[in-house]
């Protein structure tokens, strides 16, 4: 029997969640809203963190109903992420690892949502879509293959999160829950299709061009009344989404996979979803998603890759429990699976 | 043959419709206009059913992603036919939208690469309802992808700098003629042996991402693109590829700034900066 207790903090939601082999004892969240129109500010989010951590902490545990003393390791988001946030996470996971005595284990962010979709799904060896706002590596197809988790297409510019959350902001769409969950609801209202840039190199994809062109020609396309607000978030995701599933499905002819699972914030998006099961139907692969429980970044996703990493042998030493901004997937060694 | 003959009759028959005619830019009238559409609209109809029909006797060979390839016999050649087919997933306009684009592009970039020497398979003929490519079979041909696996399975010493060379210099023709391909992979390279004597020929396929481009960053990611492609379709390549790259800068006249840009995709791959 295995307990592990997960850190997330990498971008604005603090959560920290409790595995015992392969179940979700707890998994309490918070999130950091900004106003319509803006952003999430570094300083500002760290601020957030550190005022509710060790209430989430608490929450975790009680849950749980577990004390201190059950746990086996504690793990953390090493990164990728926003610095600020993840350096006021981090030093609270070092101190409860040093408080209870536990091993510490540094976990890649984007691999707790992959060992997070494969715990939850059941998917055998599937094609990943790792969907999120997060520059680093939002909008990404990864295959498992030979100890790491490799990457087949990426955005070679922003993610696709990032840019709907920065048209949210164009278009002064609120905040709360989450901008990318209001454009979903605005665009199952929109009627018109509008044509905007789509780009696909090879299996990659691009998202500047769609976000420029979408920023500068939307006020006008309001003002003038061509097309609602509800049709541009329709058009936007319809577009988006098409390129997502243009490059998954690239991969998986490449590869030869019959599976894919879609992780990561943007994963909730049913349209997306929905998109991405036809191709399958199409294919005769099989889709596997989660919902916004394990979608959006939380704490056990973390604790998931940790206990995955703890059971193979690992452990990260008190001088190695630096964070980073910057951790490609695919650095890591994926010593658990054969 | 009588289907290839069926197939001709339909496009002389309507002088004016067809891929391969000019379109009139004459200043008659909006009637005349409609007039024109409806013959367009009931030729490109008449020439879907018969290459339906057509494509029935057809060989199917594959059917990737986004089409359909089959094999017959067109004009008593040796033809591969290309088709495109709906992706339901995609809204519908879009779709329409993105398959006429990548049909046309793809026919575009083979004429320009054609015109300026460099090897793709001859366009026989286009159906743009029903969006079908007719292109020359390049007969006796593996993909470079093949050619490589193979050779380093049967012999790991040999060394395949020739073939690197070679493609560095046709990327070079391509890019120096504004030409980004898009989808370079080794997938998407023809290699034919056994010419007279004892050359290969090299040619290039699958143009439907290209477009036409003098951006130094754009031929950059697309040599990205190959860069990423080889050395995981070809692992322990990296050597070989170094060659790829010195023998386009040999061949190109524009290969520092587009090997600038190479090296700023690299980075932006390895270090993305985190902004919210």
């Amino acid at each position: 029997m295995t307990v592990v207790i997960g850190f997330e903090g990498s971008a604005n939601k603090i959560g920290i969640g409790i595995i015992k082999d392969g179940e979700v004892l707890s998994n309490p969240r918070r999130t950091y809203i900004t106003p319509p129109g803006q952003g999430f500010m570094p300083s500002d989010t760290a601020r957030h963190h550190r005022a509710v951590i060790l209430t989430v902490l608490k929450e975790a545990l009680e849950q749980a109903g577990l004390k201190p003393a059950d746990i086996d390791c504690v793990a953390y988001t090493k990164g990728p992420g926003i610095g600020a946030p993840l350096v006021s996470v981090a030093p609270v996971a070092r101190t409860v690892a040093q408080l209870w005595g536990k091993p510490l284990l540094g976990v890649n962010h984007c691999i707790g949502h992959i060992e997070m979709g494969r715990l939850i799904t059941q998917g055998n060896n599937p094609t990943v879509l790792y969907v999120s706002g997060r520059n680093t590596q939002g909008g990404l197809v990864i295959a498992y293959s030979e100890r790491r988790y490799r990457i087949f297409g990426e955005t070679i510019d922003i993610a696709v999160g990032n840019c709907l959350d920065r048209f949210a902001r164009v278009i002064k769409i609120s905040n709360d829950p989450s901008p990318g969950y209001n454009i979903e609801q605005m665009a199952k209202k929109g009627t018109q299709y509008v044509e905007l840039p789509y780009t696909v190199k090879g299996m990659d994809v691009s998202f500047s061009g769609i976000l420029s062109h979408i920023e500068e020609a939307s006020h006008k396309m309001l003002n003038s009344g061509q097309c609602a607000a509800e049709d541009l978030c329709f058009s936007l995701q319809e577009t988006v989404f098409s390129m997502l599933v243009e490059i998954t499905e690239r991969a998986m002819a490449h590869c030869g996979s019959q599976e894919v699972l879609i992780v990561g914030g943007v994963g909730c998006n049913m349209r997306l979803q929905e998109m991405m099961g036809v191709m399958c139907k199409e294919r005769g692969a099989k889709l596997f998603a989660t919902d916004e429980r394990f979608c959006i970044d939380n704490g056990a996703m973390i604790a998931q890759a940790g206990w995955e990493m703890f059971r193979a042998g690992q452990v990260t030493e008190l001088e190695d429990s630096w964070i980073t901004q910057r951790y490609r997937t695919d650095e890591v060694e994926v010593t658990w699976r054969d | 043959m009588t289907r290839s003959v069926s197939l001709l009759v339909w496009f002389t028959k309507w002088p004016r419709g067809g891929s391969l005619s000019m379109r009139s830019r004459g200043s008659s009238g909006a009637a005349d206009r409609r007039r024109r559409k409806a013959a367009a609209v009931n030729m490109s109809q008449e020439t879907s059913m018969a290459l339906q029909e057509f494509l029935s006797q057809a060989e199917l060979i594959k059917q990737g992603a986004e089409a359909r390839v089959y094999r017959a016999q067109f004009l008593g050649k040796p033809t591969i036919l290309k088709q495109r087919f709906p992706k339901r997933y995609r809204h519908p306009l879009l779709d329409e939208k993105l398959t006429h684009r990548r049909t046309v592009q793809e026919v575009r970039s083979i004429l320009r690469c054609r015109r300026a020497g460099i090897s793709a398979p001859v366009v026989y003929f286009v159906d743009y309802a029903s969006h079908c490519i007719f292109l020359e079979e390049i007969v006796g041909s593996s993909t470079v992808r093949d050619y490589i696996a193979s050779t380093r399975r049967s012999d790991a010493s040999e060394d395949l700098g020739w073939l690197a060379e070679r493609v560095g210099q046709i990327l070079a023709r391509m890019h120096d003629e504004d030409v980004v391909h898009g989808d370079l992979t080794t997938s998407n390279m023809l290699l034919r042996h056994g010419l007279e004597d004892g050359e290969s020929e090299l040619f290039l396929i699958d143009f439907g991402l290209s477009y036409i481009s003098a951006l130094p960053e754009d031929k950059g990611v697309d040599l990205y693109v190959l860069e990423k492609a080889f050395l995981s379709t070809h692992p322990s390549t990296e050597a070989l590829f170094q060659r790829l790259l010195k023998s386009y800068a040999a061949a190109s006249s524009k290969s520092s700034a587009v090997f600038k840009k190479l090296d700023e995709v690299r980075l932006r791959g390895r270090k993305r900066s985190m902004v919210g």
